[in-house]
């Protein structure tokens, strides 16, 4: 377990100076990948703000410790999330785990694609994976969210820890 | 004076777990009520259904009546079948099915991460407990077995701070009962193409359902401390404002589903 913190802090520490400005680069598949440029919160879901869109899924370390996804469960279009709180739900190893919203705000596309193959949360969870965009109805909350960093030592910091 | 002080300082030391024994009570109901308790409560519950009151069908929250039931002899024998809000196969529960379930803050459970291998991990060491010296028990492929037979089918939910790891029993049932399911298309590698029939096995080879219950709560006992609650106390009222997501399927969507999967 210690060697795999060092080599993800290493691993980490090497992507995230080669970042001068935002970007999304996907990363070593040995570890949990963490892309600079995102919003993490600490129920590991990911926000991808551009213009006035928010693009959110579950994250890499998410997806790997839920172990295989095989049913989404998501929302309408139309309806509203509320920051930390459930909008949908995955089911891998005979469980159903709640996804949170990270932010606030109006539901504007879901990702239908998930209905069909699930598997694309394990497979892309930043990209192909993503699960809904939402027009944020309050960008300020974004700001409360952890960075890449950050969120790379909360997971290190959550798995030494158990 | 000092060994009762001391004994209550170690209890204290434990999180408080509610144990809710209840005997024949419909599994919807039992599902309600457990789906209530994970949403609404900040406590730690193990409920304990001693048996059901009718034979019926629970489907997991992903699964499809047509790939998992012979639906015509459900509909004419008028088998409920019902989706639940966890995860998971299915199952076909009646008076030998004996349901336990844990719901715990996941901060009270320490060392266990609130994903579904660590839950379903520490789980099994619970009830390796229970099963010492009585069986060949373990954990294989998410499912409990004595050897290669499987005697207990498990499901979770996982919000952001709590999970329930909920579990039914086979103490005994009923061969008949057991044709009213179809072979899934997921099966573990353990059950090596066997018949349902051969793939399980009843508990009450093995332990009585008194015995069992005791050793359960004895086990909880040990990571927590125990509480009796009455089931009064947990029942739904009609004034209670959460809407449970378990519900039974209709007879029309049973129909429909046979007619689809033509």
């Amino acid at each position: 377990m210690a060697l795999r913190i060092w080599a993800s802090s290493t691993a980490n520490a090497l992507r995230l100076s080669s970042a001068t400005r935002p970007h999304f680069s996907p990363l070593s598949r040995c570890f949990s990948s963490v892309l600079d440029g995102l919003k993490y919160a600490n129920s590991h879901e990911w926000v991808k703000h551009e213009g006035s869109v928010a693009t959110i899924g579950i994250t890499d370390h998410a997806q790997d410790h839920l172990g295989e996804v095989v049913f989404v469960d998501l929302p309408d279009t139309g309806g509203s999330v509320a920051k930390a709180t459930g909008f949908g739900a995955v089911e891998s190893v005979k469980a159903t785990s709640d996804i949170n919203s990270p932010i606030s705000g109006e539901i504007v596309e879901v990702n239908t694609k998930l209905s069909d193959t699930p598997g694309l949360i394990n497979s892309s969870p930043y990209e192909d994976g993503w699960m809904i965009k939402v027009k944020p109805s309050n960008p300020s909350e974004l700001e409360s969210l952890m960075g890449a960093k950050e969120y790379t030592k909360f997971c290190e910091e959550e798995d030494a820890a158990h | 004076m000092l060994e009762m002080a001391t004994r209550q300082v170690a209890r204290a030391g434990l999180p408080l777990m509610n144990i809710v024994r209840m005997k024949g009570v419909p599994i919807l109901q039992q599902l309600e009520i457990e789906e209530r308790l994970l949403r609404t409560s900040s406590n730690n519950w193990c409920i304990i259904n001693d048996g059901t009151d009718k034979p019926s069908i629970v489907m997991g929250i992903s699964g499809k009546p047509a790939e998992l039931v012979e639906i015509r002899p459900v509909v004419e024998d008028k088998v409920p079948v019902i989706r639940r809000f966890t995860g998971g196969g299915t199952v076909v529960v009646d008076h030998g099915t004996i349901f336990v379930s844990f719901i715990c803050n996941k901060d009270d459970v320490a060392g266990v991460q609130p994903y579904p291998r660590p839950i379903m991990s520490w789980s099994s060491l619970l009830y390796s407990h229970v099963f010492q010296g009585v069986a060949d028990f373990r954990l294989r492929e998410n499912d409990y077995v004595f050897g290669l037979r499987k005697f207990g089918g498990n499901a979770q939910s996982i919000t952001k701070n709590r999970w329930i790891h909920h579990t039914s029993f086979l103490w005994d049932y009923e061969a008949r009962n057991m044709s009213y399911l179809k072979l899934p298309k997921r099966t573990p590698e353990y059950r090596l193409a066997r018949d349902h029939l051969d793939f399980i096995c009843p508990m009450k080879d093995y332990l009585s359902r008194p015995d069992f219950i005791a050793k359960t709560i004895d086990a909880a006992g040990s990571l927590f401390s125990v509480e009796s609650t009455e089931f009064e106390a947990v029942k739904p009222s009609s004034n209670m404002e959460f809407a449970p997501t378990s519900r039974l399927l209709t007879i029309k969507e049973l129909e429909a589903a046979c007619k689809t999967s033509i």
